[in-house]
């Protein structure tokens, strides 16, 4: 993975002084709250409902042991000894002391960690493909990509106070796992004609309460001019992206308004202008970024694959874990195992400093000493050897971190909602704990097969409802927690935004709903089809038959 | 108004015009676009220099064309929030070569002069009590820069590779 050189770590350890500085002046009351909040939101800490939250950056998700070790030692230290892990591969601690967090801060810049923009109106932590430089699918590694972008947007002059939070995601597979469509920008790593390697760049996706999906603005861009068309995009975005009102400020509603090939036309004209200045990424540069990514010394494994029958053979739960979690390698002889943290009943993404520590050492053992954290809120070891995977499950299984549910609907994606979150109109943590119970039995959900559920305890979609082939919606009515489910959205290579199915459910009832629409899936699904696929098939009808009886008998 | 210039805390020689107010006869006056674009002749006859102030709303281009006749270019910004004048400043000394002085006015906070430095801003009209010493903290903060901007400063990538 990608190490700091003298620059990267100048640049993180001048910013932990600046900071330093900022909260000082705060606490001698030099400035007040809200001359320090844009100070602080430059820096990913948040005032949450009990407590400052601070969010840790996790560029592409890309984790050494090391730095785990050293995130369980600050949420042992600074916090209650738990993180939260995001759908954009950050790492929240809820309960962190401002006048802490600079001392927190430091000991993260140790081991190249930082928490700029993990917040504010600025470029946020860039995110990519948790199985990049792994998997056979992809035209090529797209972390390389990523942490150009990484440093490229890092304290950006222009470009710190945009009209929005800004999000991109890098992917180089023809299936995408990060999301791309519904990122701000999206980048995806194509080839042209001539077999050239470059990107094809979609602008405008994005969820919240106005979900849309990402719309190709240029089909293939020349790698050295990654950076100079990023520019142009947030030139154009920044002068002309909406101030007056928070909710139409992203980039989605610049896009709906005038167009994609208006925008298209403003960005390109700016561009050319810029495109043949200091900006071009040299050839050096991106070598010398590759090379921290380019394949491990893998060894050469002779294929055994009837000691690893024999232990499926002898242990079904492994069998199936194995047939859930673990995932092809492009090295044969290797697997990328996902670790789940979901287990059943469980907040989505928590683990903690004890699991921490725990999932560093094994990934000393199994995995080269390197992890990933996923879009979908699980980690990943991505080089382990074939042989070694019934002892990793059976390590991993006594950490309740070998729940056998990748993209199964106990893979819940939820936000923090209304047990943390300032924002949120409803609870989701109970909620996805509810489910997740209701569909404890494995072999139950193995059977229903890939259904993604995601919620959301607001509109602005933390939680990703509106891509969840089951969306949650959390809604305040009359200071009652409500719940609006969405049906047949997706997050992946065939992006879409779920349909609202109609009224929303009480609490009490939302649990009972998710199971009648699973019954009703699994009731008109021909062989082999996954939910979304049946939805599409049949619509929406024969679920809101099931869900609202009274309703439709009316209406006939 | 202090008016921190390269730095240095000044006395500031120019005056902001509101639009209502007459053209003093002498004196370096800054004036409204509006008003630079209704009254240019008047302005340029002075002996005096002028200067234009741009709402963050308007662009680098508005006053393109002008750029040789002006003396000052002042940038509002309404919040600090508003992010528009580090672009409009890029472009007035990128693309159309201002040389003269590029000014923040509005909500300046001490935590940006860095930014506003590197993106061309030579004056800042300060917050009452900032020092020099400020100026010299906030942007000397930082010793390596990945982008390159407007102060011409080599970047990381080419210092990688010089």
């Amino acid at each position: 993975m990608y190490r700091y050189d003298q620059f990267d770590q100048r640049v993180v350890d001048e910013r932990v002084e600046q900071f330093r500085d900022q909260v000082e002046r705060r606490m001698r009351g030099e400035i007040t709250e809200a001359e320090f909040k844009p100070l602080r939101l430059m820096n990913g800490l948040y005032l949450q409902l009990h407590a400052y939250m601070l969010r840790i950056g996790i560029p592409y998700g890309m984790l050494s042991s090391k730095q785990l070790r050293k995130l369980a030692h600050i949420s042992r230290k600074y916090d209650r000894g738990y993180g939260h892990f995001t759908t954009r591969q950050c790492l929240q601690l809820n309960w962190p002391k401002l006048e802490e967090t600079p001392d927190l801060l430091a000991e993260l810049a140790e081991v190249e960690m930082h928490a700029i923009q993990t917040s504010g109106n600025s470029i946020r932590n860039v995110t990519a493909d948790q199985y990049g430089g792994v998997t056979a699918d992809e035209i090529e590694d797209s972390r390389i990509y990523a942490e150009i972008i990484r440093q490229w947007s890092t304290l950006h002059p222009e470009f710190s106070f945009l009209p929005r939070k800004f999000k991109i995601a890098v992917t180089a597979s023809t299936i995408d796992r990060t999301a791309v469509k519904f990122h701000d920008i999206g980048i995806i790593l194509a080839k042209n004609e001539d077999g050239e390697t470059g990107f094809e760049i979609l602008v405008g996706g994005g969820m919240g309460r106005t979900p849309m999906i990402g719309q190709t603005i240029r089909k293939f861009l020349p790698k050295q001019h990654l950076l100079s068309y990023m520019e142009a995009i947030f030139r154009i975005y920044n002068l002309m992206g909406r101030r007056d009102n928070i909710y139409k400020a992203r980039i989605k509603i610049l896009v709906y308004e005038l167009g994609i090939d208006e925008l298209q036309k403003l960005v390109e004209d700016e561009w050319n202008e810029i495109k043949d200045g200091p900006l071009g990424l040299p050839a050096a540069e991106i070598a010398r970024i590759e090379e921290y990514f380019k394949p491990p010394a893998y060894e050469v494994i002779e294929p055994d694959a009837q000691t690893l029958a024999v232990h499926k053979f002898e242990s079904p739960d492994f069998a199936h874990w194995s047939k859930v979690n673990v995932v092809a390698h492009k090295q044969p002889g290797y697997a990328i195992v996902n670790l789940s943290l979901k287990p059943t009943g469980r907040p989505t993404g928590d683990v903690t400093a004890d699991q921490m520590d725990a999932i560093a050492d094994l990934a000393d053992q199994y995995s080269l000493g390197e992890l990933r954290t996923t879009h979908d809120q699980n980690l990943v070891f991505a080089d382990v050897k074939e042989g070694d995977l019934f002892e990793l499950w059976r390590d991993l299984d006594g950490l309740d971190l070998a729940t056998p549910n990748l993209k199964l609907i106990g893979d819940v994606i939820c936000c923090p909602g209304l047990d943390y979150c300032a924002l949120a109109n409803a609870r989701s943590i109970p909620v996805s704990q509810r489910i997740t119970r209701r569909f404890a039995d494995l072999k139950r959900q193995f059977d229903i097969g890939e259904l993604r559920l995601k919620i959301s305890g607001c509109i602005n979609a933390c939680g990703h409802h509106h891509a969840g082939n089951i969306g949650i919606l959390g809604v305040d009515r009359k200071g009652e927690e409500y719940y609006q489910i969405t049906l047949g959205g997706s997050g992946d290579e065939n992006a879409a935004i779920g349909d609202v199915v109609g009224p929303a459910f009480s609490s009490e009832d939302v649990v009972d709903a998710v199971e009648a629409i699973v019954e009703t899936y699994i009731e008109k699904r021909k062989p082999g089809e996954i939910f979304l696929e049946t939805y599409r098939r049949i619509g929406q009808e024969p679920f809101k038959t099931r869900l609202y009886p009274e309703k439709t008998d009316a209406a006939a | 108004m202090p008016l921190l210039k390269d730095g240095k805390l000044i006395d500031d020689p120019w005056t902001h015009l509101p639009d209502e107010v007459a053209i003093p006869a002498s004196g370096p006056v800054i004036v409204g676009l509006k008003r630079w674009r209704e009254e240019r002749d008047v302005l340029l006859k002075r002996k005096d220099p002028v200067g234009v102030r741009l709402q963050s709303d308007h662009v680098a281009g508005d006053v393109a064309d002008d750029l040789d006749s002006l003396g000052v270019v002042a940038l509002a910004f309404p919040v600090y929030r508003d992010g528009r004048a580090y672009t409009n400043a890029r472009r007035l000394r990128e693309r159309h070569g201002f040389k003269g002085e590029i000014r923040a006015i509005g909500n300046v906070l001490r935590d940006q002069y860095l930014f506003m430095q590197r993106c061309g801003f030579d004056a800042l009209e300060v917050k009452e009590g900032e020092t020099e010493e400020d100026w010299e903290k906030a942007t000397n903060a930082f010793s390596d820069f990945y982008q390159p901007a407007s102060d011409g400063i080599e970047t990381v990538i080419q210092q990688r590779h010089r």
